[in-house]
């Protein structure tokens, strides 16, 4: 028998605000949090426009050794994952550790301790051969990442497969995605699955200048963010992150939980053609839409929403728009399309999480997620992108993708929990 | 269900580049370790490495050169040596039915250290255009990807050392699914100050100056591990479709994976082996094996004495008294963290495919332990199954079981 998997608990630290509420309330009035950077003095470089999350660590209960040792998106997947667990209802003695497992996504781990680290030991740059002694302990928690996926298990009591998915910025769909398999084939009951990435860090700042990804637009930091708008120039940076509870179906229905929303399908695909560059023709990101559309057993036409990657480059939302118009066909100009990255920035692998959490509270709420910022169009990005203002409608199937350096495409389809069963 | 094949396979270490020269070299028990001459280790409190040395000039398209990591240029090399290996390289599979999952570690931290490098000492402006994705986890796996024209359903999953076995695992999920073939492992090799510190700063590593006298596992005067650069990239495809393809041959089945995770330690309440106990079991339920199917166990061999006596606890309580060989091949090439696990069950089927199990260097295993540890040379044994072990810091086990082909 098929094993069907659900979201039944959700945990968000935003740009906006940290929690569910000021995430969908932000999202839904079409504010946007990206400002001039406040976490350092980024006046150096070409961009210095970011979406930075207001975090206080203290506020939010973490324990003051764990801030100071642990990364800062470390911080964010503890806090979501709590979050996550509290609204998920399960008490801790209903979770069978064996058959519980963690999926965090990160598409640059612990860069921003790594920096602040060998910014000490480097003497600021001035040695190559680093200063042994001035290095911290738990040195090797920054240098590989898998240390994130650690700290949430332990925090959550979970025992079974537990890993860090990192596929560039679509790590927090396919976190998600590598999550819902291994409760369909059987492997766990409940996974704790999501995406964190805290990158606004010099380094970061630097490596997107240098190919010029993100946005110059730093006279006007809160509309700087403009996917699918004849005048963007490119992404705003972000942090976040989002962490969920799923669970098989029969799990959550066993214990009356409320479900958000069902996993229908999920799909990825390489484009084989460029780290950075994408093929205007959207072909692989079209057929892992197909894949997740036939894997949840609907039709094309059945979209009632679609979660945009929407970045905000030139290249990506013409990209994307191609690629919509491939999957969905005709369909594709009538269906509502909407990119929250216009509100939240790009925060690179854990959006996906982020997006995912938007599209299942889209569903909860009946409303669709404006795009922001967008007041004159591109031609070539010719569909309903829901410009400003938020949308009331039902919601029964929800399509939300992603896309990322290393020619990454995925796509996933939420659906209504009823609704799932082939 | 049909059985996952593999159909190829790519090795570089640092005791031989190619599956070839590796598996002569490991059988002469020939060891890659030695003192690092990437950069002056002479300040550092370890100063042995298994580097793998190569001029990539002659063996990679030029324009890859100023964008990769050497790690990346090892496992480019690997998987151009595994789609070699497997005869896929000839576009007769469509190019959307051929997947890349690979496990990472610390990306290319070496590359990532010269920009952080040019980016505090002289400027923004000196960054890199290709710093963007040369140092990040998900590089080897794109590029892999971009260089084969590889357009299948792909990823990337870190989880130390126990990561490359997982990634294996992923391939397999993905080829029972119905993809038609799957490139999968690791690579890892970035040696590099910075990083080295990295590795240092948890006091694992062993201070010996001696190669002889550093890594041994099992032994009563075990301290630490000497980490390692290189990996394996296999190839995973359906048993019937390889046939049907026309695969030359099949090196051997992956039959079962489980991954575990162990509780916050607890200087109360040492590691037992509990949880990598029951990555094994749950393994070999996995694949539909018991314990005295099990011939050969290439075991992860932390190299410091807490750890060791956690895997040979789990290994004894596994099999028993029966006195199963333990293989440590790693004790010639060091820890190569997420490369370690593939380059293992390469290690293996190469064992059952020659009847030859690899002999351990440096270590005289010490009695309490309870394990039939190979030494010295190596042992002729007509092994069918093997189990691999793996595992990573912070309480990541995982353990699989191969089998011999046909």
């Amino acid at each position: 028998m098929h094993r069907d998997v659900v979201i039944s608990g959700i945990g968000v630290v935003s740009p906006g605000g940290i929690g569910v509420k000021p995430f969908w309330d932000l999202l839904v009035s079409g504010r946007t949090a990206t400002r001039t950077i406040t976490r350092f003095d980024a006046s150096p470089f070409r961009s210095t426009v970011a979406a930075e999350c207001d975090f206080d660590a203290a506020a939010e209960g973490l324990d003051p050794e764990d801030v100071s040792r642990l990364d800062r998106a470390t911080q964010f997947a503890l806090v979501a994952a709590r979050q996550a667990l509290k609204d998920s209802g399960l008490a801790p003695e209903e979770l069978d550790p064996c058959r519980t497992g963690v999926t965090i996504g990160s598409a640059v781990g612990c860069t921003t301790s790594l920096e602040r680290e060998y910014v000490a030991v480097s003497h600021a740059g001035r040695d190559w051969l680093v200063d042994p002694d001035r290095a911290v302990p738990h040195l090797y928690d920054y240098y590989v990442p898998s240390s994130m996926a650690a700290e949430v298990a332990w925090a959550s009591g979970a025992e079974g497969p537990v890993q860090v998915v990192s596929t560039g910025c679509t790590s927090g769909l396919d976190s998600v995605g590598h999550a819902v398999r291994l409760i369909e084939e059987g492997v766990s009951d409940v996974m704790i699955a999501g995406a964190t990435d805290a990158p606004i860090s010099p380094i970061t700042l630097a490596c997107f200048d240098a190919i010029r990804a993100t946005t110059p637009r730093n006279d006007e930091p809160t509309t700087a963010s403009r996917p699918f708008d004849r005048t963007r120039n490119g992404f705003v940076l972000g942090e976040g992150c989002a962490v969920f509870v799923l669970e098989e179906r029969e799990h959550a229905r066993a214990r009356d939980a409320h479900v958000y929303a069902a996993v229908g399908g999920f799909a990825s695909r390489c484009n084989a053609y460029h780290m950075t560059g994408l093929r205007p023709d959207g072909k692989e990101m079209a057929a892992a839409i197909a894949a997740a559309l036939d894997e949840a057993g609907v039709a094309p036409d059945a979209v009632d929403y679609v979660n945009a990657h929407g970045s905000g480059t030139k290249q990506n939302d013409r990209h994307e728009t191609a690629a919509f118009k491939r999957a969905l066909g005709d369909h594709a100009r009538r269906t509502p399309v909407s990119s929250i990255k216009s509100m939240i920035g790009h925060s690179l692998g854990a959006i996906g999480s982020l997006e995912i959490a938007a599209c299942a509270l889209a569903m909860e709420n009946g409303a669709i997620p404006p795009t922001a910022n967008l007041h004159d169009p591109d031609p070539e990005c010719d569909l309903d992108y829901v410009p400003l203002v938020a949308r009331e409608a039902a919601l029964d199937t929800v399509l939300t993708v992603g896309s990322g350096f290393g020619g990454f495409q995925s796509a996933m389809v939420l659906t209504r929990p009823g609704r799932v069963g082939r | 269900m049909s059985a996952v094949a593999v159909t190829g396979m790519g090795v570089v270490a640092p005791n031989g580049l190619g599956t070839e020269a590796y598996w002569k070299a490991t059988l002469a028990a020939v060891s890659g370790i030695g003192r690092i001459t990437r950069f002056d280790p002479e300040r550092y409190p370890a100063t042995l490495a298994g580097e793998v040395d190569l001029d990539p000039t002659d063996r990679l398209p030029g324009r890859l050169i100023p964008q990769t990591d050497h790690s990346t240029r090892l496992s480019l090399l690997a998987a151009e040596e595994a789609i070699r290996d497997a005869g896929i390289d000839a576009g007769e599979l469509p190019d959307d039915q051929v997947g890349v999952v690979t496990a990472s570690s610390a990306g290319g931290f070496e590359f990532g250290h010269r920009e952080l490098d040019k980016l505090w000492r002289k400027g923004p402006e000196y960054v890199s255009a290709y710093q963007s994705f040369a140092w990040f986890y998900a590089v080897n796996t794109g590029q892999i990807s971009i260089r084969h024209g590889l357009r299948g359903p792909s990823g990337v999953l870190v989880a130390d050392q126990a990561g490359g076995l997982d990634a294996i695992a992923q391939a397999r999920r993905l080829v029972r699914r119905g993809v038609s073939a799957v490139l999968t492992g690791a690579v890892d090799g970035s040696l590099c100050p910075w990083g080295w510190i990295a590795q240092s700063s948890g006091g694992r590593l062993s201070g010996a100056a001696d190669p002889a006298l550093a890594y041994r596992p099992f032994d009563a005067e075990a301290d630490g591990y000497v980490p390692g650069e290189g990996g394996a990239i296999l190839v995973l495809e359906e048993a019937d479709g390889a046939r049907a393809r026309g695969a030359e041959r099949v090196r051997g089945y992956v039959l079962g994976h489980a991954a575990t995770f162990d509780r916050r330690p607890d200087s109360a309440a040492p590691d037992t082996g509990r949880g990598l106990r029951r990555a094994v079991e749950l393994a070999l339920d996995d694949s539909g094996l018991r314990p005295d199917d099990i011939d050969v166990v290439f075991a992860d061999a932390a190299g410091t004495p807490a750890l060791d006596r956690a895997e040979a606890a789990a290994l004894t309580a596994v099999f028993g008294d029966r006195p199963v060989p333990v293989s440590v091949p790693k004790t010639m090439t060091g820890r190569m963290c997420a490369g370690a696990g593939p380059l293992d069950v390469v290690t293996a089927l190469l064992a059952i495919e020659s009847g030859q199990i690899p002999p351990a260097v440096h270590t005289s295993p010490a009695a309490h332990y309870g394990l039939n540890l190979v030494v010295g040379r190596p042992l002729t044994l007509a092994a069918r199954t093997a189990l691999i072990v793996a595992r990573g810091f912070h309480g990541f086990n995982s353990a699989m079981v191969v089998g011999a082909a046909d």
